[in-house]
Order: structure tokens, then sequence, then C-alpha cells
């Protein structure tokens, strides 16, 4: 076993080593470099080469990368060329945003999902079937960030029930510990902080929910027909179990393992997501920040956030081989 | 796998949050959350890069830099006439190349400590006498556009410095040497670039310390953290993770203490997002309103400021691009082919005009007697039959991704000049490129493009920040080598007298559109908003709006 | 945020395998889902949105009362900064912020729309067919370099399935300028990896699905085989897969559109760039982004039914 991790964690160095190679010549093979970004309509062709020069943009790409990994070495990912500041600090102000928008997204999406496809099953061809069924379809083909802004019209515009913007009231002037606002406000027992991070979390979220949402539903509900018709379940009913019993040991349980299956898939679907819906509540956090790092031709983010995606991947996919040895003994990782 | 349990998962939530709650010190003030009267939300467009405006040259850095930090002279408010700021006064000598500035006195860093010439020159030093990555012309790109060259420049491609001196003579005398004539002076000192720091902030936060290698520039603290000026407004926190810059009021300022205890400004990238961040009342204003929200938003009772229009935006024509633009003609036909007034009336925010010279009126040398291409199809038709070049095709640069003060929707103004040109039977063929770097790139580079529009806002009050940006030496933009127009630049520019300064101007203006390298299209008045109960604040024409003034009703 | 993609993984390959069961069942695959798809009132309904579409698509163009390009309000000066007029009895809709007729542009942009979600799904198909045609052709082949190459296409695939989709497409609409090739590139290249396994996994399963292993031993030979049974049988759980794809193409290159990365090319109305272009109009005129709001929708929603209702009647498993 220990073997075994220290194998897999091993072969993540050439990975590494392979991506970032190919995404550097990638990267800079992208018309245009940082250099026009930064000078704007101000820059003149003399001073666009000067730059190109400082950044030793113009020398062999070789070059350039062995100074990168000499800096990766040092686990150092560099300076933003957009925002002039180190790429890792951005990285830790900007990833909880995005991980406390996508959690909450998860929590709307399983807790109003699973109810209600459980629910659509058990009244199948009854008008809340029909109702969660049609509207999971339209969920799923809403553009999320035409969602977004008629959400904002409606409760943010015209209802002023909750903000249409930001994470935090910057009026509080609440203490930044972990930069996971609600967890902050608790830490610091800043109540009425973590209370409206909460509140300004509820719209972005609700959009962000509406796909895995609908999909939740929809195979929840495929689901648990599928085992209301199984021979256990009848067996359970025929033999004199309370319906209670029978749902909640049988139905259920059987029925949530293609759910949490489904779950894990649309994990990534939800990055994407958050790009438009950061954009579009002017929500601090990382995805917006990388769609627009790739406009200003920022290097160093691009390299920096699709290093740690590939680190979580082959993590993450460590970590399903190892869950399977444990869950089922047939499994035996060599 | 168990069936999920709400009961117990709420009691294990419940258990954490006890478990983390109070863990951290809680450090904000105590008086923070209560009255919102006195503390203004701003929605501002993007982030702010650094807070070191000498190494700024991006709106957003500018205008913290412009509540933080006083300049020697500074714009009249409401317009771009040179006023007084940290200096009270100022004269230049009989050859026009050393200015004495007669300092205000009993002025404080927010620090605490004193305001005066030894001060400026420790900035001006500063600047000149910049080394390695600072003389990258990103690092200090005002310095450059306005002084040139460093003291010992690095760089061959570097002009020498204009700027050549500074000697404190007493406490509030202090004499700036020039090694040449220029026009630049002192209208271009009153750039927030040339704000007075504290030279005791400057040398305890090493704030000339630019590291690392020039592809992975690290700034010095002092540029992040700890901007030191003499403004009204001192500067509190910068919350990347919530995107919000805040600014406090600064208790011991010189003048008229700001109204706003608090000042805020928030980033909202989305021009929408924005109106709708007003509408809901996150904010109480923003800039680079869209133009077609001017209107509904004034109606619905909001303080809309139109800011006089201090830009200009222009059709380019390359002439190296294609031959057939260099037959004066031909650029003539397309000058009369373009229904700028239409484009005027339908588009831009109200107040806007349309361009007879390539700088608005309200610079001195703006002249009104030259020769006019009003719209008249059947003459740009006979023209070009007259070039033979009856069945001109012309590649059609515009930029997408972008709005630009004086271009508020690129493809919409594309949209109606392509048709004009079409209407006289020109074949045009759209490229579109994306505004940074690929359209700027293409267009102000090399020589493929054939016609693209662009545009400039002024810096400041000076017709050389506008005609001498674009035609005083050859550019690729372009694509002309016209020396005698050149050389009349450089006169006017040595011109020390300024009386006679504005009449070349006004004759280079004529020059310029006998010549006709592009057409001039129009000047737009970009708008700001503020809340239905926010009063105070002045728009400028150069951005310089002071947050200092502003109160709510 | 990018977890689980072992699962991912399993959830196409189940796809795949679900046609290799049918023709176990000695039955024609395509009548029996035809048949039980014309009693499914969702597939009705999501066949008559998209015949309805096609139609529109290929027609309306032929039949706009004004060209989709012909700036009428601002000639009239009808168009003012915040004022766009709204219907009239020439104008159903009204105009758009250029002063266009906004019922044409509807109209004309379905053509485009179509265009878009057809070609990037056949690029993503396309290219994803090619990839796991190879890796599954392969993976048969067996041996040492058959299973090198396998894996290290799978590899990559995976990698990309990792990578969040919008990104990836922004970021190939930087690296190729914006254009209309660009959108369809761009959202083509997102649905590559989901093509490519569901291909692989379909060749794998019918090779070794036992009326392949008969026929091979009654001696048919294996070029017959592949044309009449492993190919048709492939290809069913790809059609369904092409269908879905079609809606979320649709609505990605919305999303596009919107981040600013759309069809620059302002001759042919889309519905994703009118749709984004709408977003600065919402104060005075959110009709303008309603109409090809609705439309993106009820597009989405056909494709959406009728993949859906295509799937259902493949899987044994729902049928009951």
């Amino acid at each position: 076993m220990f073997r075994f991790i220290v194998r897999r964690l091993l072969q993540l160095i050439p990975t590494l080593f392979g991506l970032s190679l190919l995404l550097f010549i990638w990267l800079r093979r992208l018309p245009g470099g940082p250099e026009t970004a930064i000078l704007g309509e101000r820059g003149t062709p003399e001073m666009r080469a000067a730059i190109r020069r400082n950044m030793g943009l113009d020398e062999p790409i070789l070059v350039q990368y062995g100074r990168f990994v000499r800096r990766m070495i040092k686990l150092d990912l560099g300076t933003s060329t957009s925002t002039k500041r180190a790429v890792t600090t951005e990285f830790i102000e900007r990833f909880p945003g995005t991980v406390e928008l996508t959690i909450t997204a998860m929590i709307i999406a399983i807790g109003v999902g699973i109810p209600l496809g459980y629910l659509a099953a058990r009244r199948r061809g009854r008008f809340l079937d029909h109702a969660s069924v049609g509207g999971s379809l339209i969920g799923i083909c809403i553009p999320v960030f035409f969602l977004g802004y008629v959400l904002k019209a409606i409760f943010s515009e015209n209802l002023h029930w909750f903000p249409s913007s930001g994470r935090q009231d910057p009026t509080l002037g609440a203490t930044r510990v972990t930069n996971f606002f609600v967890l902050d406000g608790l830490m610091t027992r800043e109540w009425d902080a973590a209370a409206d991070a909460l509140w300004h979390l509820v719209l972005p979220s609700i959009a962000l929910a509406s796909i895995p949402l609908a999909i939740i539903v929809r195979i929840t509900r495929a689901s648990v027909l599928e085992v209301l018709n199984e021979d256990f379940v009848r067996t359970a009913e025929a033999k004199g179990l309370t319906e209670q019993t029978v749902r909640r040991r049988h139905v259920l349980r059987n029925a949530m393992l293609p759910v949490a299956t489904s779950i894990g898939l649309l994990a990534g679907g939800l990055l994407s997501g958050a790009v438009l819906t950061e954009t579009v509540f002017a929500f601090s956090g990382i995805g917006a920040f990388v769609a627009e790092a790739i406009g200003q031709r920022d290097y160093p983010v691009l390299m920096g956030f699709i290093l740690i995606i590939a680190v979580v991947y082959v993590l993450v996919n460590l970590l399903v081989d190892l869950s399977y040895s444990f869950i089922d003994p047939r499994v035996r990782v060599r | 796998m168990r069936a999920p349990r709400p009961k117990a998962a709420i009691a294990a939530i419940a258990v954490a949050a006890l478990a983390v709650a109070g863990c951290a010190e809680s450090n904000r003030d105590d008086n923070s959350g209560g009255s919102k009267k006195d503390t203004l939300v701003f929605g501002v467009a993007g982030d702010p890069k650094v807070l070191d405006p000498s190494f700024a040259s991006d709106g957003e850095s500018l205008r913290v830099a412009r509540q933080v930090f006083e300049t020697l002279v500074r714009p009249e408010e409401g317009g771009t006439k040179v006023t007084p700021g940290l200096a009270e006064s100022w004269t230049p000598d009989a050859t026009g190349t050393t200015w004495t500035f007669k300092l205000r006195s009993g002025v404080k860093f927010h620090d605490g400590t004193d305001f005066n010439a030894e001060a400026v020159c420790v900035n001006f030093n500063r600047w000149y006498n910049a080394k390695g990555l600072m003389q990258s012309p990103d690092v200090t790109a005002y310095w450059q556009d306005v002084m040139g060259g460093f003291a010992k420049n690095e760089n061959a491609d570097l002009p020498p410095s204009l700027f050549k001196s500074c000697a404190a003579k007493d406490a509030t005398t202090v004499d700036l040497a020039f090694t040449r004539v220029s026009s630049k002076i002192p209208a271009a000192l009153m750039l927030p670039s040339f704000s007075i720091h504290s030279p005791k902030a400057l040398q305890e936060f090493d704030a000339s310390n630019v590291a690392g290698t020039a592809e992975d520039i690290k700034y010095p603290s002092y540029a992040t953290e700890h901007p030191t000026g003499t403004g009204p407004f001192k500067f509190k926190t910068w919350d990347v993770a919530n995107k919000t810059l805040t600014l406090e009021r600064n208790e011991d300022y010189s003048g008229a203490k700001a109204k706003l205890k608090t000042l805020i400004f928030k980033t909202i990238s989305d021009e929408n997002a924005r109106k709708q961040a007003l509408r809901s009342g996150d904010i109480q204003g923003y800039d680079l309103v869209g133009p077609a929200d001017v209107e509904p938003l004034k109606s619905e009772g909001f303080n809309m400021l139109t800011r006089p229009a201090f830009n200009v935006l222009y059709l380019a024509m390359n002439q190296k691009g294609n031959p057939k633009l260099a037959d004066i003609r031909v650029r003539q036909a397309i000058a009369y082919a373009l229904n700028r007034q239409q484009l005027v009336t339908s588009k831009l925010p109200p107040g806007a005009k349309v361009a007879d010279n390539f700088m608005p009126d309200t610079v001195e040398g703006w002249n009104g007697d030259v020769t006019k291409y009003t719209y008249d199809p059947a003459k740009a038709k006979a023209l070009l039959a007259e070039a033979g070049a009856s069945n001109l095709t012309l590649k059609f640069h515009y930029p997408t991704e972008v709005t630009r003060p004086y271009m508020p929707n690129p493809k919409d103004i594309f949209e109606l000049l392509s048709a004009d040109l079409k209407a006289v039977g020109i074949t045009v063929e759209a490229i579109p490129l994306k505004w940074s770097p690929d359209y700027l790139n293409a267009t102000t580079s090399g020589s493929k493009h054939d016609i693209h529009f662009l545009g400039w806002t002024g810096d400041y009050g000076d017709a050389y920040n506008f005609i001498g940006t674009f035609f005083d030496r050859p550019k690729d933009e372009w694509g002309f080598n016209n020396k005698a127009l050149f050389d009349q630049f450089k006169d006017a520019d040595g011109t020390a007298d300024i009386a006679a300064r504005t009449e070349k101007y006004k004759a280079l203006n004529k020059s310029v559109m006998d010549f006709l390298p592009g057409v001039p299209i129009s000047h737009s008045p970009p708008a700001i908003v503020f809340g239905k109960d926010v009063t105070g604040v002045k728009a400028s024409p150069l951005t310089d709006e002071r947050y200092a003034t502003a109160e709510f009703k | 945020m990018t977890l689980s993609p072992g699962k991912k993984r399993e959830k196409i390959d189940r796809l795949a395998e679900l046609a290799a069961r049918d023709d176990e069942r000695g039955v024609s695959l395509w009548q029996e889902a035809f048949r039980r798809l014309r009693g499914n009132p969702a597939a009705i309904v999501g066949a008559v949105i998209l015949a309805l579409f096609v139609l529109v698509a290929v027609v309306g163009p032929f039949l706009v009362p004004y060209a989709a390009t012909d700036t009428i309000g601002i000639r009239e000066g009808l168009i003012k900064p915040g004022v766009i007029p709204g219907p009239t009895g020439d104008h159903w809709f009204g105009y758009d912020h250029q002063g266009r007729d906004e019922f044409s542009r509807m109209i004309v942009g379905a053509r485009q729309t179509l265009l878009v979600g057809v070609v990037s799904t056949l690029i993503g198909l396309a290219v994803g067919a090619l990839i796991g045609g190879v890796s599954g052709a392969a993976a048969g082949l067996g041996g040492r370099w058959g299973r090198w190459i396998d894996t290290t296409l799978m590899r990559f695939i995976d990698m990309l399935l990792a990578m969040p989709s919008l990104l990836l497409a922004v970021s190939i609409a930087a690296l190729l300028g914006a254009s209309l090739t660009t959108v369809m590139i761009a959202v083509g290249v997102v649905s590559v990896p989901v093509f490519a396994r569901l291909l692989r996994g379909s060749m794998i399963s019918q090779a070794n699905s036992d009326y392949v292993l008969a026929a091979t031993s009654l001696g048919v030979k294996k070029s017959k085989i592949a044309l009449t049974h492993v190919v048709p049988n492939s290809l069913a759980p790809v059609i369904v897969q092409a269908t879905l794809t079609l809606a979320t193409a649709i609505i990605e290159a919305a999303a596009l559109s919107f981040l600013g990365l759309g069809n620059p090319d302002t001759a042919v109305p889309e519905w994703g760039v009118m749709l984004a272009d709408a977003q600065q109009y919402l104060g005075i005129r959110p009709s303008l982004a309603i109409y090809p709001a609705v439309a993106i929708i009820i597009t989405a929603l056909g494709f959406t039914l009728l993949g859906e209702a295509m799937r259902e009647a493949l899987d044994p498993k729902l049928r009951k």
C-alpha cells in the first residue's frame, strides 16, 4: 500500500514536467504577449519590444522554460503580469470564494434535488412529477448568465431582498483569516459578517446550482423508479415492513448509488458555471480571474492554475483508487 | 452507504461551527458598521494594479492615487487648466528651462512628517535616478512618456531625460531644471504619477526596490500596502478576496477635510452588473456608464454627471498598408463617405460631438477654421472615380471585448461606418480582433492593416498630448513620412511663449486636416453616476474626480 | 472541483455498452427504438420543436420582411442612446439596438444558430471518433504497443475531461482569435472527450460481445461483421450523444458570446450573440434579451427531449 502511494506520487513529477512544458510552448504560441495588454493604446512598438526584452520573452523558449522550472522547484509561481501581484497570493485570496460558492451550490442542488427527485418518483405521473421533470429540463437549457441577470433583476433590483454583487458588504470591515468569509465570521465571532457573507451567496449559488440541481432531480427520479421495481423492494413490502422502513432501508439507500456517482461528474461542470456566475455577480473567485487571465495573456497565472488542477486531478484519482480498495476488498492495489 | 440523515447533518454542522467559533482574533474597529451616511461605496470596472502611482498607468490605480496623494500642480476642479496643488505658484526663468515652485506650508504627510522642498527633490530624484527594472516602460510609463529617459539610461533606445535637476532653495521654494523647453511643463506635472510621497515612508518600505527578474517583477511593500501621501484620504485596506479597497478620512488634512469618513472602491467588471448593483443599493455610484444607461438612470433620479469630452475617436488610414490610401483623393473620399453625425446622434452618449480636429475644442490650439469633410456620398464616389479607385477593397480592423471612454460600443460603430463605406461602393473586408493584445498589435505595428479606428483620452490639457502623440514622427499606425509636418511639430513643442505656441498648434491642426492621415470622428463625454442622495462631486474631463467633497444629502 | 474523472468515464462507457446488449435479443435495434419513440410524448414534443426549428432555419431567411443587416431605425433617426422603439405593425418584435428589424434577425439567426450547433457537434464527433476509434482499435489489437497507445490516448482524453470545459473553450478562442470558425472549434473540442470515450467503449464491448464471437466462429468475414453489426450498433449511442451535445453546444456558444469571445462578424445574426449584445440594453428594452433567450431555451429543450427519449428507448433497464 505504502509503496503504491509513493510510486503514484513519484509519477506526478514526470507528468507535471511534460504538462508544463507542453503548456509553456502552447501559451507562448498565442498571438501577442503580455506587453500589449500591459501598455494598452499608449504602447508604441519600441516600448513593446523593450518590455519583451526585459521580460526575457525574446529568448529561446527552452531558456525561458529553464527559468520557469527553477522557480517552480522553489514553489514560486511567479508574479501575475496583469495584476502585478504574486500568483500564489492571488490564488490564496481567490480560490476560497469559488470553493464557498461551489459548495453552497452543491448543497442547494443536493438538498433540494434528492428530495424533489424522490417525491417525483413516488408520485409518478402526477403534477409534482411533471412539474419537476419539466422544471429540470428547463434548468438544463437556460444559459447560466441569463439566469443570473434575471435573478438579480427580480430579487435585488426590484425586491431588494438580496445584494446583487460581491461576497460581503465592505462597510462591515470584517476580519480576514482564511478568506472563507463564512468561516472567518464564525472564527472571529463576527456573526453579522458571517450572516452577510451567507446572504451574498444566495443568488449566485442558486444560479450556479441550476444545472446540477436539474440533473440530480432527474437521476434521483430515474434511479428511485428503477429501485421501486426491484424484487427486493416488493419482497420487503410483502413481508409486511412499514412503508417508512422500506423507504429508508431499501429504496433510498439503493437509489443513492447512481446519484452519488453523478454528483462526482457534476463537479467539473461547476467550475465552468463559476466563470459565468462570478462575472455576473462580481463575485471574487478563481473562475472569472482565470478567464480574464487568458485574455490578458497572463502566463504565470495560467501555468499556475493548470498545474494546480493537474495536481488535484492526480491526487483525486489516487484517492479514488485507494477508496475502492477499502470499499471492495476484492480490489488490491499494486 | 447510508441514507442521508438531515438531523445528524445539522448537528454535525452545529458542532463544527461551535468548534471554530472564536478560534481567531477579530481585529475590526469598534466603530465600523455604524452610520452608513458617511461611507460611500463606489463601483469601478477593475482592480487597481499598484498603489504607488509612480508605477501605475491604469485608470483604477490612478483613481486611488488621486485621493491619497497630491501633485505640485493640479487641474482646476471640473476642468483642465493648471491650478495650484502642493505648489502655490510657479514661474519659469527667462530661458524657459528652469521653473521655480513656491510650496504650500504646514502640509503633513499621512505618517506625520512634514512636506517641504526637500521632500519634492527626494521624489524627483527617485524617479530620475531609477535603475534596473524601474526603467522598464511598463513600470514607469508616465515618467517615460513625459520625461523620456533617466539619469543613466540602461537601454540605448531611451531618449535623454527632459528632467535635469531639482534644488531646494528653502523649505518652501524648489527649482526644477529641464534640459530643454517643452510644452509639457508644467501641465504634465499634474499627472498622478508625479504625486509627492513621504520620503520617510519611501525609505522605510524600500519603495524603489523593484526586484525580481523582468518577467517576474516583485514590487516593494510600499507599492502594495503603504502608499503615504498628503491627500484628503488615507489608505486603509485592500481586500482582494472581496474586491474592495478602503480609504479613510485624513483627519489632519491641510485643506478642507473630506466629508466622507470612509470611501470604498468596489470592483465590478461587468457593466450591466454595475448598474444592477447601483439600483439594488450595493453601491452608491459607479464609473463607466454605458451610453444606453445614461438617460434611463437619470430619469430614475440618479445623480448623473457628464464629463466634458476630453477625447477623440478617429478612423486611421495606413498609407503603407494599402498604396491606394497614399492618394489624397481616396482619403478624402473616405472622409466624405462617413456619416459621422448619424453615428454621434444614434450611438454615442448625449452631448457627443462630431470631431473636426484630432483634439477636443476645450484644448488651446483647437482650430475651427480647418477643412471639414461633411457627409457627401456623391462627392465621395466622384473622388474615388477620379482616383481610379472605384472598386476599392479595404481591410477594416475593429476591436472586440473592449469599451473605451471614446468608443463605448466598438462593434456598433464598426457596423455603421462600414455600412457608410459600402454605400459609396467600397468593398469592406471586416477583420475583428480582440482589443488586447491582438488588435493593438495589428493596428499599431507592421503594415498589414488598411483602416481601423482607435482613440485617445487626454492626460493633461495640452495640444501636443493629442496631435503630437499621433503625428510627430513616422508611425506604423499611419504609415506616412511627412518630414514637413514632423518639423512643424518640433518647432511648436520648443516654443516657450504660450501665445505663439497656441498659434502654431492652430496651424498644425490645419495642416493635419489638409493632409488627412485619418478622419477624426467624435468626442464623446463619458458619464459617471452617483446615488440619488449623493452630491458634491464634480465631473472632470481628466477623470480627476475628488471624492473628498462627496456627501450624502 | 474537478473530482472523480473515473466516474465520468464509467457513465460514458455504460452508454456505449447499451447498444451491444440490444442485438443479443435478436430484434433490430433501430426498429424497436423507433417504435418506442413514437409512443413517447416527450420525444414527439422534442421532434416537433426541432422540425419547426430546422424549417425556420432552412426557409426562414428567404421569407423575412427586412434584411437582417439593414439599420432602418438608425437611418430613420429612431435609435438614440437610451431609446430603442418597441414593436409596431411593421416590426413585430421592434428594433434591435442598431435599428434592425428584430423579427427578421430572430428568423435569420435560427440558421446561424443551427449551423454553429451542428458544425461544432460534428467537429467534436469527428475528432472524438478518430481518437476513440484509434484507441479502441489499438486496444482490440492488444499487445504491448496496442495497450500503450490505448492508455496514452485515454490519459489525454481524461485530462481533457478534467479541464473545466468553458475555460478550455475560452483558451481555444484566445488562441485562434475571434471568428465563427473559432466558436465552432472551441465548442466542438469540448465534446471531443465524450465522443472519444463513447466510441472506444462501444468498439470494445462490441468486439467482446457474443454475437460477434458467434459470427466469427461461423466464418463470417470480419469486414462484413464490422459493417453489418459493429458499426450500426456503435452508431446508436453516438447519435443519442450528438443530439444531447447539440443542446449544450448552442448554450455553450451563447456563453462564449457573453464572455466576449463569440462570433464578431455582425453580418449574420446568431441567437447567442444577440443575447449577449442585449445584456447592455436590459434596462431599456429587456425583450431584446428575452426573444433570443427563450429561443435558445426552447431549441435546447427540443434537442434534450429528443435525445433523452432516444437514450431511454435504447436503455433496456429503463424500458419496463
